[in-house]
């Protein structure tokens, strides 16, 4: 069983029935997963705020929700974590391709890596770092405590993360 | 008319259903004409009113009503490719489209000039696309209701507002109380 495997089987285990996604490179297999799982519903969006609307949706609607996107559009998502998944005290996992660290083959991405944690701290968002394949062992939890503290909380993933789980 | 007066026209047909409405003056308003449990008033995050309205829609069996404007949908243009392609048949997106930014001062919006937004709506693959004079705004969501399929409605109305009270509710009471409702529909 892949570790990408077991993340969406977390998912599924803490009663995500709601994904949408915005696309990355290293995302692509886990988007593909979810893709063909009947398990979940999976609405793509076109930005990540969009995306985060729908959630808020979602939740309310009684299915539980996550977004998967890139940490380059952490930006775009600002106003809506805070006025409206903070705000309304909604729970959302945010699972993060995190570009720009070390592996990282394209420049740019590193000027957005450079500033991702610091954002997320000033929004006061909870945050894990999957650096390592045995860092997916805590995904189960991250999503449980996610749903108990009612919270947005973002799961960094790294290249590193990605090039070493199948 | 003015977005108030369609409000005041449609609230015998929404005052019973899920109502997901738009920041600003459409959310007091809709709060001061008719305050029910079955509304989600948003207090922030401009735009996504038509967001949530599909998420809710897609995530339970009750009829959803998204109010929404015009700046409103231009803020969040992407949104209306995500309605066409994932069809919930318990949806309709009320566009009360006045071409102004109503809550900021009544500054125009392209919707009132040169770009109409039910044509963009039909472009994105959105089905069942009306635009509809003020006037016609009950009648048309009320057969909208009854047909039971995704709609959009773009209500053309002129710009102006009525003096309303900002929203005392904490919004996690806004929140939980219109989600006791969802359950309890479902």
């Amino acid at each position: 069983m892949s570790i990408t495997q077991n993340m969406l089987d977390a998912m599924v285990k803490n009663k995500i029935e709601f994904v949408t996604t915005v696309p990355c490179k290293q995302l692509s297999g886990i988007i593909e997963l979810l893709e063909n799982d009947e398990r979940i519903l999976h609405i793509p969006s076109n930005k990540e705020d969009e995306g985060m609307g729908l959630c808020a949706g979602a939740y309310m609607g009684g299915k539980r929700p996550c977004i998967i996107m890139q940490n380059t559009a952490i930006g775009v998502t600002i106003n809506t974590l805070v006025t409206l998944i903070q705000y309304y005290r909604m729970p959302l996992p945010i699972l993060i391709s995190y570009r720009g660290e070390v592996g990282e083959k394209v420049q740019c991405q590193v000027e957005m890596a450079v500033h991702t944690k610091a954002l997320l701290e000033q929004l006061k968002v909870p945050t894990y770092h999957f650096h390592e394949p045995k860092h997916a062992d805590e995904f189960d939890g991250i999503l449980n405590h996610t749903f108990m503290a009612k919270k947005p909380v973002a799961i960094l993933t790294d290249a590193n993360f990605w090039s070493t789980i199948s | 008319m003015i977005r108030a007066e369609i409000l005041k026209a449609i609230i015998p047909v929404i005052s019973d259903e899920l109502v997901v409405s738009n920041i600003g003056l459409p959310s007091q308003e809709l709060h001061m004409l008719d305050d029910q449990p079955t509304n989600f008033y948003m207090l922030g995050t401009m735009g996504l009113a038509s967001s949530i309205g599909l998420g809710l829609a897609l995530s339970q069996n009750e009829t959803v009503i998204a109010i929404d404007g015009d700046g409103s949908v231009l803020t969040n243009f992407g949104t209306l490719p995500t309605i066409a392609n994932n069809v919930a048949n318990n949806f309709i997106l009320l566009i009360i489209d006045n071409g102004s930014y109503g809550s900021t001062g009544d500054q125009p919006t392209y919707a009132g000039g040169k770009t109409s937004l039910a044509k963009v709506a039909e472009a994105c693959g959105c089905d069942n696309v009306i635009e509809c004079q003020a006037s016609e705004t009950k009648d048309v969501l009320e057969a909208a209701i009854q047909g039971k399929k995704m709609t959009i409605i773009v209500s053309k109305c002129e710009s102006g507002n009525i003096p309303v009270p900002v929203i005392d509710i904490d919004p996690a009471v806004i929140r939980h109380r219109f989600m006791e409702e969802v359950k309890a529909r479902n």
